[in-house]
């Protein structure tokens, strides 16, 4: 109440850039470490103990491992800027043109899973909520949670698994596998959305049944509004907020769901990649991977503060 | 044991129980059979003998799935102790070390937390290799910023507790405090997140595994077993399915444990169907709120609460009517009752309730109160929505009760907040709640109940949560606007000074009853009840004789589950006899003591 | 008996002054009101006298030598809200005990924790109770023995009776006076409450925006207030005694 109105966005925008920037800096520093922290010699790893000594030497001169490390870590940093992600190792392609190319099926899927367990989950929380607070309809909070908390502690590429058998292999409803016309989004988005959907909804119902026990609730009965406006633009929005600061660490995980879901459907995204070049120990396709993955967490993660601070302007000055 | 009277802690235990003793005793009991190569049986569907068929070597799948138990849960408990432990070690080192040093951990904690967990376990997988072992120190790094998190979070609110302050300040070292105070306090929910991490751990396994990162061949748990039989999905379903519904069952056990032990709140009994229909009576003319026999029942873990047994009162038109009362004596309750916003499961009965000429026992009342009774809360910080500006919040009266425009409304909330003497109305109207002080929120409040043409104000302890000169202002513009409209008043408070200071009459609550009513300038002086006189005497105030102790009244107020049957201040009144103890005093000429004669005197 | 003095006492939170140049002194035997709306900084004036508040500048003196801020100290205090001033999972015995200044044996121990709880008049059988069995008053009374089982040489009180029930605040504030007549401690007795402060207190010292703009003899105070604050403060208190 002591802040002048016109200075609380910029000073929100500052903190969170500088948060970003501090967060990019760790993700590009351990992705950086990643390799040296390998034990022994990674190249040699990589490459069979059968290569011979000549070629290790040259790939390590390639990765420029021979250089003292500052050195290393300045042309990495300075690589980066310019957008060179190095070279693959079992492919000899650049690692940037791989993740251009494989990205976009990797971010379709995440974007259509992360709209649809959102578009699901606030409806049913909500709902739920209001059908089951104070005690109500315990048959319909029983069934609710006993549902969500089995569908939730079913793991991603399990559901992928069964949807498989259920409606490509028994009823040929939809591709088995691959990218290939709209048909083939449909079982991989809703493996990947089904298991945040519960968790979200479940959390949008206890947020919203706390939210209705608030003393701002009460003052909107007091106000004698209908019970759909009380819940719809008196609740709903407060408990949007707080499902929202606890659900964004979900959504975000769901980025990194996609690579199991990936790997069930031959997904021809990021996914697939990454762990074949984790076995083969591709370390510069590990590491450009990671940090894709990394970035678009953090952006997630931003995207959500920002609408966080536009639903509820305390978030904005509030949080220290 | 209260999780266990819930069917979710009694089905999550006893999974539980089933996937431990199978980890314990499955290679044991199925250890041979799982390893019986049959060439004659490769590839099997189920059968009787093998019940989710056979594997490429013609290996019972069943016996495989069974024997993976010990491997699965084992590297999950494994993985889950590593996160545990170096979190509750990342957690509780900002209490330990120097503050430069803590905030600096509390920044890298929140960074790392910040990523997903399986981000950071294919980065630790990348850094300590494929296999059984580096996927349960990955696993285990990877899970550690989150119990860090959650630990600094659960000590931060325990140290600021005032125990530990009282503790630091009787010299107790920071080590000794952390060990005596905060851990133990910390426990429980640790223990409950732990069981249901390692739910999620055993299916990150899985995952690891399912991807040929985790567990290599020969080795093999359920992850890996899901990995073989993919590629066999459309002949043989159930060797993927088989073991992946293994994992959900061991998942379900821990998640469903953890989840009963967190969410064990005692559970509380509905009520059992009203009596007999209470006997309907007519409200008291010239009334703006009348009401007889009213009785709130609250559903609790013990038993039903009866909160307000048996209320009769009125507030005549243009009258101030005060009620006090200490915690628990109902009347927040009865004021709640009175402006109808008490909600099933809570049951409100009386002979009659009539408020501002609407019969809120009748269906449909509700709606025409919007304008013609005003409401006043306590807090003022909590009882405005955070999340929307102050102006629409008192616009929405009109708009909604008197179809007004948006327009109109928002001039009129304008001229309310200028009614109520808030300084630069037209700016603070645009401004969200949390941009006012709390006196000044009380204001708009009241101002909010002036968009309509009240008839009566219900004010539930409008100044406790304010300073003494605030106080002060809230109650002249109660007073003000009383003037001003010719509302009644009933304004309940704690505190005897308040009432008696805005008041024409008071109300003296006890346990749920009334039981004394009088006008407000002899509540010092001419009281009969027993009980009023010691609460006024109780109270110092600024002509408190300071060579005599203050009044005290002994013993404490009544348990709400458990009123006496006869009169419920006898435990505590100096003048209760046995008839005191055995038949509870009626209401009558003003009082409800069988010894007002006694104690007029 | 001791004497505690605060000499120009400064606490400041970045940019923001909670304390401003305060001097204040409790006397050997008495007690003090420290009166003043929330946020005026009474709170953090008590804090800073046991390292709980860091202090900018000035000095806080206990006889003349500055309060040690670690380890047991002299200076003890009772906090406000009795839900949270008991560990609940200690019993009321092993919560005054761990104050105690020596290790006492088993039998010594039962003893002083029997004596110091009849100093607070409860009865000896509640050392084994947990906190969840006690009320309010009866909570604020253990903290207050918990405080004495350190042998303080001064005792801060805040807000001590805020949070209870006037029929219990009563008793409580008895207790305040009687233990300043048997054990002639010195006391800071905080409060927003004039009514209150009155009753158990000697001096007066009124706190307004971090600065204290009155102070002296509690008849004088509230019975002549020179500065206008004072008057204002008074004057809201007592609007319904004047009608």
């Amino acid at each position: 109440m002591r802040n002048p109105t016109g200075g609380r966005w910029p000073r929100f925008a500052l903190r969170r850039a500088g948060r970003l920037l501090g967060s990019l800096w760790v993700l590009v520093t351990a992705s950086f470490l990643m390799i040296h922290l390998v034990p022994g010699d990674p190249v040699r790893a990589a490459l069979g103990p059968t290569a011979p000594a000549d070629l290790v030497l040259a790939h390590k001169q390639e990765l420029g491992l021979l250089d003292p490390l500052w050195r290393q870590y300045a042309d990495f940093l300075s690589r980066l800027l310019s957008g060179d992600l190095g070279v693959s190792i079992s492919s000899r392609l650049p690692v940037g043109e791989t993740i251009a190319h494989r990205l976009p099926a990797t971010a379709q899927l995440a974007v259509a899973a992360f709209l649809l367990s959102v578009a699901v989950a606030v409806p049913i929380g909500v709902v739920m909520a209001v059908l089951t607070r104070r005690g109500r309809g315990r048959r319909a909070e029983l069934a609710f949670t006993g549902t969500s908390v089995v569908v939730g502690a079913i793991p991603d590429f399990l559901l992928g698994v069964g949807l498989v058998y259920l409606l490509a292999v028994q009823t040929h409803v939809f591709p088995v596998a691959g990218l290939d016309g709209p048909d083939s989004y449909v079982l991989p988005v809703l493996a990947l959305a089904i298991g945040p959907a519960a968790v979200l909804s479940r959390i949008v119902r206890v947020e919203m049944l706390a939210v209705m026990e608030a003393d701002y609730v009460r003052t909107a009965r007091a106000k004698r509004l209908t019970p759909l406006r009380v819940h719809v633009v008196h609740a709903l929005p407060n408990a949007v907020t707080a499902s929202l600061t606890i659900g964004g660490l979900l959504l975000s995980s769901l980025v990194a769901g996609t690579v199991l879901v990936e790997n069930v459907f031959a997904w021809p995204g990021l996914g697939s990649s990454i762990v074949a070049s984790i076995v083969a120990k591709d370390y510069p396709l590990v590491q450009g991977t990671v940090l894709v993955y990394g970035v678009g967490v953090l952006l997630i993660n931003t995207l959500v503060d920002v609408v966080l601070a536009l639903l509820d302007p305390r978030s904005a000055i509030g949080e220290s | 044991m209260r999780a266990l009277r819930r069917p979710v802690g009694v089905a999550g235990l006893g999974l539980l129980a089933l996937v431990l003793f199978v980890a314990a005793f499955g290679p044991v009991l199925w250890g041979e059979r799982a390893t019986v190569v049959d060439t004659g049986d490769l590839l099997a569907g189920p059968s009787a003998e093998h019940w989710i068929g056979t594997d490429n070597l013609g290996r019972d799948l069943f016996a495989r799935v069974m024997v993976a138990a010990r491997l699965s849960i084992l590297l999950a408990l494994a993985a889950t102790a590593i996160s545990l432990v170096l979190g509750i070690a990342l957690g509780a080192a900002p209490m330990l070390v120097g503050r430069r040093l803590g905030r600096l951990i509390t920044s890298a904690v929140n960074v790392l937390v910040a990523f997903p967990g399986l981000l950071l376990v294919l980065f630790f997988a990348v850094v300590f290799g494929v296999g059984a072992r580096g996927a349960a120190l990955a696993v285990g790094l990877a899970g550690a910023p989150a119990f860090a998190r959650l630990c600094h979070t659960l000590v931060a609110a325990v140290s600021e507790r005032d125990y530990v302050a009282a503790a630091r300040i009787a010299g107790v070292s920071r080590v000794r405090v952390l060990l005596r105070h905060v851990l133990p306090n910390i426990a429980e929910p640790l223990i409950v997140n732990a069981t249901m991490a390692a739910g999620g751990v055993l299916l990150t396994f899985a995952g690891l595994s399912f991807l040929g990162l985790g567990v290599q061949a020969p080795s093999y748990d359920w992850g890996k077993l899901m990995q073989d039989g993919l590629n066999g999905i459309y002949v043989h379903p159930l060797a993927a399915l088989g073991p992946g519904i293994a994992v959900v069952l061991a998942g379900l056990a821990f998640n469903l444990t953890g989840e009963a032990f967190a969410a064990a709140p005692g559970r509380t009994r509905p009520l059992e169907a009203a009596r007999e229909p209470a006997a309907r009576t007519a409200p008291v003319a010239g009334t703006s709120l009348s009401v007889d026999g009213l009785r709130v029942t609250i559903p609790g873990p013990a038993g039903p609460i009866h909160a307000v047994r048996g209320v009769t009162f009125t507030v005549g038109d243009g009258e101030a009517v005060g009620v006090v009362g200490e915690s628990g004596s109902g009347k927040s309750v009865t004021a709640l009752a009175v402006a109808g916003l008490l909600e099933p499961p809570i049951r409100v009965d009386a002979n009659h309730l009539v408020v501002a000429g609407e019969d809120l026992m009748a269906a449909g009342a509700h709606r025409r109160l919007g304008t013609s009774l005003a409401v006043v809360f306590q807090d003022p910080m909590t009882s405005f929505n955070p999340a929307h500006r102050v102006g629409p919040q008192l616009a929405e009266v009109s708009r909604f009760h008197q179809g007004m425009s948006r327009k109109a409304a928002f001039a009129r909330a304008v001229d309310r907040l200028r009614a109520v003497r808030i300084g630069e109305p037209g700016r603070r109207a645009r401004q969200y709640p949390f941009e006012f002080s709390g006196g000044m929120r009380q204001r708009a409040m009241i101002g909010m109940g002036l968009m309509g043409d009240p008839r009566l104000i219900i004010a539930d302890e409008p100044t406790t949560a304010l300073d003494v000169t605030v106080q002060r202002q809230v109650l002249e513009l109660l007073a003000e606007v009383r003037r001003d409209t010719g509302a009644a008043l009933l304004l309940i408070s704690h505190d005897v000074t308040v009432v008696t200071d805005v008041c024409d009459r008071v109300l003296v609550m006890y346990a749920g009853r009334v039981v004394e009513e009088l006008p407000a300038k002899d509540l010092r002086t001419l009281a009969r009840h027993p009980y009023t006189r010691a609460l006024v005497a109780a109270v110092p105030d600024m002509e408190t004789d300071l060579n005599r102790p203050l009044a005290v009244i002994p013993g404490l107020p009544v348990d709400p589950t458990q009123v006496p049957s006869g009169c419920a201040f006898a435990p505590r009144c100096p003048f209760a006899d046995d008839h005191c103890r055995a038949v509870a005093p009626a209401l009558v000429a003003g009082v409800a003591c069988h010894k007002s004669a006694e104690v007029g005197r | 008996m001791s004497v505690l003095s605060f000499q120009e006492v400064s606490v400041r939170y970045g940019a923001h002054t909670v304390l401003d140049d305060v001097s204040l002194e409790v006397a050997a035997g008495q007690t003090v009101g420290l009166v003043g709306e929330s946020g005026c900084g009474k709170s953090t004036l008590a804090r800073a006298a046991v390292g709980l508040a860091p202090v900018t500048g000035g000095r806080i003196l206990l006889d003349g030598r500055p309060v040690p801020n670690r380890g047991r100290r002299p200076v003890q205090m009772v906090f406000q809200d009795p839900y949270s001033s008991l560990d609940p999972r200690m019993t009321v015995g092993e919560s005054i005990a761990e104050a105690m200044p020596e290790r006492l044996g088993k039998k010594a121990r039962q003893a002083e924790i029997t004596r110091l709880l009849a100093l607070v008049h409860l009865d000896a059988a509640r050392a084994a109770d947990i906190p969840g069995r006690l009320s309010g008053g009866q909570r604020q009374r253990v903290a207050l023995a918990r405080a004495l089982a350190a042998r303080p040489r001064v005792i801060l009180a805040d807000e001590i009776t805020s949070a209870l029930d006037v029929s219990v605040q009563g008793a409580v504030l008895n207790l305040i006076r009687d233990m300043r007549r048997d054990l002639g401690l010195s006391m800071l007795f905080i409060s927003h409450n004039l009514a209150v402060v009155r009753y158990v207190a000697d001096h007066v010292a009124v706190l307004h925006a971090g600065r204290i703009v009155e102070h002296g003899p509690t008849a004088r105070v509230l019975g002549a207030p020179q500065h206008e604050y004072t008057r204002h403060l008074l004057a809201a208190v007592s609007l319904k005694e004047q009608k």
